[in-house]
């Protein structure tokens, strides 16, 4: 189980609050208009912007001292999350020791790992030569070969269109029902709420709000929810 | 990493203060001579002179390149760089051999049946600051040129702007700016001047402060006079870098800097305008180093024994140097891109503040009650080239290792890469072009260098420079000339081979 314990984030300009838990296993969706402070809460929880105030725990741990790296989960950025000078396969394999030592044993798992996300043969292409959907499917990989219980997507897949994104949100469902993990995604498209996640946390005003419903949520949004549908 | 980091600033700190420190101390209650005032007068004259009539004439040069796009410009670019990596000593040997008693320049002249001119003295001086400087002065002007948008031309054209338009509304805005920055540079580096004033200068009407320095140690055996002019020195020269460092922005060294002009250039008597700017800088600045060539290739062949033995020592203290300096300067960069200590930036350019002959009279101060000084030669020569080229170094690699950082430092951080595993998968790979163009530059001004050495070396133990400016005074033309294309030849090879070996682990 997640828990954001009376969190505050706080820089100039900008203030949130969160004080709530996600049920281990959860995909949740995080919407809201832009700089309300979504991929803040996801930096916060995955180390690299630390709260002002409040506890964030793991299964009951408070990982806040942990450096990004230790922590109990993996994250896909918006953009860069593969090192463009390293091979596919060695971008992979960050996820099983990020100093690429690998065993023989764990030079199969990542062969797996890339052939189980649709890129077998490519091991040693680079990123620079892939198109988005197939990075989009490598970082997937590693995650998969991570399998940490969190897994934290900061639009990853925003700048695909939408068939393709709708391919890797199922590619994302499946790599998380394979490592059991717990997902949050931000998201500016309420289909890809209703889609994928079975609850979802408004953010806007200051507050990320609990975690709700996704179906109940849409089917009668709250005034800051409804503002940013426009008129919904 | 960050404790690594704050250890090698405090060691570069250190290593500069501590000799500042000593001069100060030996310096007390020292005053200053009339032949002191004078070298203090003609240091900061020649350094005026210097940098105003590199940069007067870098304006045209830059205009002329910035303008007109024709074939060979982006060699021509090149091979206007080259006198920056060319060795003090040979740029002078170079300079005499065209117009010098009986260079090119006086033996047409007297063939003609005109008067000859003189090369040393203030000219003389100022000649080879403007040799050695007005390619970076070109390159900074030129740069200001490029960093106009692109856009303003094309309005400019729109609206049918004559030249002087152009000149009023675009480039006299741009040089207002930049120019200060490129004086200041130049000034400060000519401030400095130690091996130029060494062979064209001297006398009580052209000495510089840095030659008076070397002087007081070598000829008059003075430490205590040597410290306080090294304070004179470092009072001057720390305001002069403390100005340069503030108004210049970094000089891209070549980067970039054969992107095709913005805008076409007028026809007319501009184009012939031009062609006269580039053609005279580029003979100015070509045909020494031909007359490099051309005298050195005969005395190459039976260079004496000691010319290698001191080009071994000379390309061993270039390695090492160049080695500390790239392990500092990346390790500070990436300390300060991280967001490292204000503290480390400044330990990274405090070196500016000093020179090659002061660091080197505060550490003859140290070392003379412990041990012989010509012991040291060679270690403290590594240990000042290092520490001078270290502001260089760091400045080129700071902006790569910021990008570095916000492109891929989150990525690497959620993934754990951090220590050695790090350095060998993300920091070398993506800096190597940086780093071996820096590690080229350092290794080439090293190799280089005559200052330091020329103050601690014995008959024995001489480096490459100091080989070759004896072989001058010695008035073994033939084998000073070889030893020097010996020296260029090496300092450039040096140079190329970090530089390439850089580009080729980025490619």
């Amino acid at each position: 189980m997640l828990q954001l314990d009376r969190v505050e984030l706080a820089q100039p300009g900008f203030r949130l609050t969160a004080d709530w838990s996600v049920p281990k296993g959860a995909r949740v969706a995080l919407i809201g208009p832009s700089g309300a402070g979504k991929s803040s809460l996801l930096s916060a929880i995955a180390g690299f912007f630390p709260p002002v105030a409040g506890r964030i725990l793991w299964a009951g741990t408070d990982i806040g001292a942990m450096p990004p790296g230790a922590r109990p989960l993996s994250i896909l950025f918006q953009d860069q999350n593969l090192f463009p000078h390293l091979t596919l396969a060695q971008n992979v394999a960050m996820g099983l020791r990020a100093d690429l030592r690998l065993s023989t044993d764990e030079r199969a798992r990542v062969a797996a790992a890339l052939a189980r996300v649709g890129l077998q043969g490519l091991d040693d292409r680079r990123p620079g030569e892939l198109s988005g959907g197939q990075q989009g499917r490598a970082a997937l990989a590693r995650v998969l070969l991570r399998a940490r219980p969190l897994l934290l997507l900061d639009e990853p897949f925003a700048a695909l269109g939408p068939a393709l994104k709708g391919q890797m949100l199922g590619l994302v469902a499946e790599v998380a029902e394979d490592t059991g993990a717990t997902v949050l995604m931000v998201t500016h498209d309420p289909a890809d709420a209703r889609r994928f996640a079975e609850l979802t946390v408004l953010v806007a005003e200051g507050v990320a709000h609990r975690p709700h419903p996704t179906e109940a949520l849409f089917a009668e949004p709250p005034p800051p929810l409804a503002d940013y549908l426009g008129g919904a | 990493m960050a404790s690594g980091a704050r250890a090698i600033g405090a060691l570069a700190l250190l290593l500069v203060a501590a000799p500042l420190v000593a001069v100060a101390w030996a310096a007390g209650g020292v005053s200053l001579s009339a032949a002191d005032w004078a070298a203090l007068r003609f240091t900061v004259l020649q350094a005026t002179v210097s940098s105003v009539v590199s940069v007067l004439l870098a304006v045209p040069v830059a205009k002329a390149l910035a303008r007109r796009r024709f074939p060979g410009r982006g060699a021509l670019i090149t091979l206007m760089g080259a006198p920056s990596l060319l060795p003090v000593i040979v740029a002078v040997l170079g300079l005499v051999a065209v117009y010098g008693r009986a260079g090119w320049l006086n033996d047409g002249l007297a063939a003609a049946g005109l008067p000859r001119v003189q090369v040393y003295g203030l000219q003389g001086v100022v000649m080879a600051h403007v040799f050695l400087n007005l390619p970076l002065a070109t390159r900074m002007l030129l740069q200001g040129w490029q960093a106009i948008p692109a856009e303003r031309f094309r309005l400019a054209e729109s609206l049918s702007f004559r030249p002087a338009d152009v000149a009023r509304h675009l480039e006299r805005p741009m040089l207002a700016e930049v120019v200060p920055g490129a004086l200041a540079t130049v000034f400060a580096v000519c401030l400095t001047s130690f091996a130029v004033a060494l062979v064209l200068g001297g006398g009580p009407r052209a000495t510089t402060l840095e030659l008076a320095i070397y002087q007081a140690v070598r000829f008059d055996f003075d430490l205590g006079h040597a410290a306080g002019l090294a304070l004179v020195q470092t009072a001057l020269g720390a305001a002069a870098a403390l100005a340069a460092w503030r108004m210049a922005q970094a000089a891209g060294f070549g980067a970039g800097l054969d992107r095709a002009p913005m805008w076409r250039g007028p026809d007319g008597w501009r184009r012939g305008a031009d062609v006269l700017a580039l053609g005279l800088a580029a003979a100015f600045l070509l045909v020494p180093m031909v007359a490099i060539l051309l005298r050195g290739l005969p005395g190459l062949a039976d260079l004496p024994p000691e010319v290698w033995a001191a080009a071994g020592r000379s390309v061993t203290v270039a390695l090492v140097s160049t080695a500390a300096t790239m392990t500092a300067a990346l390790t500070l960069a990436v300390a300060v891109a991280r967001g490292g200590a204000r503290w480390l930036d400044l330990a990274a350019a405090l070196p500016l503040a000093t020179s090659g002959l002061v660091l080197g009279t505060g550490l003859f101060l140290i070392a003379q009650p412990i041990v012989p000084p010509t012991r040291l030669a060679l270690p403290v020569t590594v240990l000042v080239n290092a520490l001078l080229a270290l502001p260089f170094a760091f400045r080129l690699l700071l902006p790569e290792a910021r990008a570095l950082h916000a492109g891929y430092g989150r990525l690497a951080e959620s993934l754990g890469l951090q220590g050695p595993a790090r350095l060998r998968l993300l920091t070398l790979p993506r800096l190597a072009r940086p780093l071996g163009f820096s590690a080229g530059l350092t290794a080439a001004l090293s190799m280089g260098d005559l200052g330091v050495i020329a103050l601690f070396a014995a008959d024995q133990g001489a480096t490459l420079p100091l080989m070759v400016q004896r072989l001058m005074g010695a008035y073994r033309t033939e084998a000073a000339a070889g030893a020097a294309l010996l020296l260029v030849g090496l300092s450039f090879a040096l140079f190329w081979a970090f530089d390439a070996g850089g580009r080729r682990a980025a490619a």
